[in-house]
């Protein structure tokens, strides 16, 4: 694997997702694309409904029968796109794995953590019974399950979250992935607990030279864990960047209006947050032009004509929108630095 | 403290029996809250965070007379809520009402929005349901819906709009205080704010207090005069948000807002130790943060911290609450 450390691991190109959804067909995804070589670290932030989760589910190869996925996918140059069901599951939680946000719903209650963790092992690797249980003791053990040879046998409801959510990490890195996408892996967890899972996949991450996507809602948690970021709103890439790049000057008006819709702390009571004003459109309705129009402050006559392209605002970071000029006077993100 | 407050809880204490295990042993018990005392005045706001488990919403359905504590008392405008007969607490509910934190769980699909909004009235003044439109419909406009949304369902509408609709439904009665679990956690950030600044604005207007229990200390810091730590069913650190964010006194305080992650550039990983997870049941003779905190010592595995003055309206739990006041505290953001 050495030789092909500068090829990129997967590059995702056009990217499209049309979903059959109970209001129509929609566009759920719209020109993603991206490329990512080994070890690196790349965030999707958004609200409910920008396309983040879906994107995910498209490199997984889990997407409703329904659903018409267009461009390309390659992962170590193969393309993904298309890949028939058999040689799909040949992949997924062999070289490609994902943690899910729940981490109550993400595991078989019928069945104990040992089985769930050692199944990809059996599968994919054809461990015997015996070989799989020890690899999923050690498992278990490196992402710090207390006791782990004692409670491989135990079943999901015997842990707290922050445990589950341990197990759902071991049994994603059960085969050693060479892509792992986790998709808001602790959004369900508290504050303290958030820190230690985060801690956990980004040593696992480095130790393992592993490459990885990761979805928040959250601007925090994108800010301190990957090395890229992606910005998506209505389906589309609204802006994209170095993690650092894109925080110390915002271009495009959607993150920067996330950014100052935050409640932050220390700031005093009687402060009023500055709202986006709207709410996420959905997906069959999406504004024509840039789907940020309806909701932007700046928007102008020229936006709705068509959907803007991505300029390039500065090293590696670029914004889809034709106002950055004014954007990007207020220097939002740059107090912070 | 000049005039009597609105809310005063004394010594709540809330014990849960655990299925038993064996018929030898007397079952197990969960003590979810553990002596909490507290005070609302009028037109204020207390915010309460702590972890999963550490007793917020037990806090929340004791204060709203939906549990019986085992032991203390919960008094609203001077009326001990569990003393009163059930007609009475039926009719005091008008003054205390609750927002809950799932909108699609909280609003009844099957109802229209006029009907969910009204249902408060219908149950506490019995009248004809006609002349509660013109209320309904104040109401919705006071939350920023319009007349038009009366004949709505739920699904119709989105998770900030559901949110606002649910406030709207506790705001009908006129209630002086409000008590939300986790209102904002499902939403939107954008969306988020719309709903904190209605929030703000509605206790501008109305004179309510609120009590906030959230697990994010940048949202109780926005709404709340007045936060509350719990750790265990204790109160571990009291006060104003500028104390408990800028001088904070609790070691427990400290690793809740050093967890927060901060969104600005040069962020980078910060490596937090690892912490032993705490358990309810076991009945412990010292501080319960003894084993997760970095300052513990032999004295606090002992001796009980009590909930003590540190400063001006600040209370901390904490035998070393100077020396954790003296630390460099975690930077805030701008």
């Amino acid at each position: 694997m050495a030789e092909c450390s500068n090829m990129p691991l997967i590059v995702v190109d056009n990217l499209g997702v049309r979903l059959n959804t109970s209001r129509g067909p929609a566009q759920a995804v719209r020109g993603v694309s991206f490329a990512l070589t080994r070890g690196e670290t790349l965030g999707l932030v958004g609200e409910s409904g920008c396309g983040k989760s879906v994107t995910a589910l498209s490199l997984m190869g889990l997407l409703p029968d329904s659903a018409v996925v267009t461009g390309s996918v390659k992962l170590d140059g193969d393309e993904l796109v298309g890949l028939a069901d058999s040689d799909y599951c040949r992949l997924r939680g062999n070289r490609i794995s994902m943690i899910f946000q729940e981490p109550m719903t993400a595991l078989n209650p019928m069945h104990t953590i040992g089985n769930q963790v050692a199944e990809p092992l059996r599968r994919h690797k054809s461990y015997s019974a015996a070989q799989a249980r020890r690899e999923a003791i050690a498992l278990l053990d490196r992402v710090g399950l207390p006791d782990p040879a004692r409670r491989v046998d135990a079943y999901p409801h015997q842990f707290s979250g922050g445990q589950r959510q341990r197990v759902t990490i071991a049994m994603a890195l059960a085969c050693e992935p060479d892509l792992l996408i986790a998709d808001e892996p602790t959004t369900a967890l508290d504050v303290t607990i958030q820190g230690q899972i985060l801690d956990l996949i980004a040593d696992l991450v480095e130790e393992r030279g592993m490459s990885m996507i990761l979805i928040s809602h959250d601007l925090g948690v994108i800010a301190e864990n990957v090395q890229r970021m992606m910005v998506m709103y209505g389906g589309t890439v609204v802006e994209s960047g170095p993690t650092d790049e894109v925080f110390r000057r915002m271009g495009h008006p959607y993150t920067q209006g996330l950014f100052r819709a935050r409640p932050k702390l220390g700031a005093r009571k009687g402060t009023r947050l500055r709202t986006i004003s709207g709410t996420v459109p959905e997906l069959a309705d999406l504004p024509s032009g840039c789907t940020f129009s309806d909701r932007c402050p700046l928007v102008i006559d020229q936006c709705r004509a068509a959907l803007p392209p991505m300029v390039d605002v500065g090293p590696g970071h670029f914004a889809r929108c034709i106002r950055t000029d004014v954007s990007m006077a207020e220097r939002v993100g740059a107090l912070t630095a | 403290m000049s005039t009597a407050p609105l809310l005063d809880v004394r010594d709540l204490e809330q014990r849960y029996t655990l299925p038993r295990e064996s018929v030898f042993r007397p079952p197990g018990q969960v003590r979810a809250l553990n002596g909490v005392s507290v005070q609302v005045r009028a037109g204020k706001s207390l915010g309460i965070v702590g972890e999963s488990g550490s007793g917020k919403s037990t806090f929340a359905r004791v204060v709203m007379a939906l549990e019986r504590p085992t032991a203390g008392q919960v008094a609203l405008l001077g009326r001990d809520l569990n003393r009163l007969p059930a007609d009475e607490l039926r009719r005091a509910r008008r003054d205390f009402q609750m927002v809950f934190q799932d909108p699609y769980g909280s609003l009844d699909p099957r109802q229209t929005i006029a009907r969910i909004v009204a249902e408060p009235l219908t149950v506490l003044e019995g009248a004809d349901r006609t002349t509660f439109r013109d209320r309904v419909a104040a109401v919705l406009r006071q939350v920023g819906l319009r007349d038009a949304d009366m004949e709505k369902y739920p699904h119709e509408f989105s998770g900030g709009q559901r949110q606002r609709i649910a406030i709207a439904r506790a705001l009908i009665t006129q209630p002086k205080l409000i008590v939300a679990d986790e209102p904002v956690s499902a939403l939107d950030v954008s969306v988020q704010a719309q709903v904190l600044n209605l929030m703000q604005d509605l206790q501008e207007q109305f004179g309510l207090s609120y009590i906030l229990i959230s697990h994010d200390l940048a949202v109780v810091d926005y709404l709340c005069d007045e936060v509350a730590v719990m750790y265990l069913g204790r109160i571990v650190e009291q006060g104003r948000p500028e104390d408990l964010f800028e001088r904070c006194a609790h070691p427990y305080t400290r690793a809740l807002l050093e967890a927060v992650p901060r969104a600005r550039a040069g962020g980078g990983r910060r490596r937090r130790g690892a912490q032993a997870i705490a358990s309810h049941s076991a009945v412990t003779t010292g501080c319960p943060y003894a084993s997760r905190c970095p300052l513990g010592d032999q004295h606090c595995r002992e001796v009980p911290p009590e909930l003590r003055k540190v400063g001006e309206g600040h209370l901390a739990a904490c035998h070393k609450a100077e020396a954790v006041m003296a630390l460099p505290q975690a930077a805030m953001e701008g």
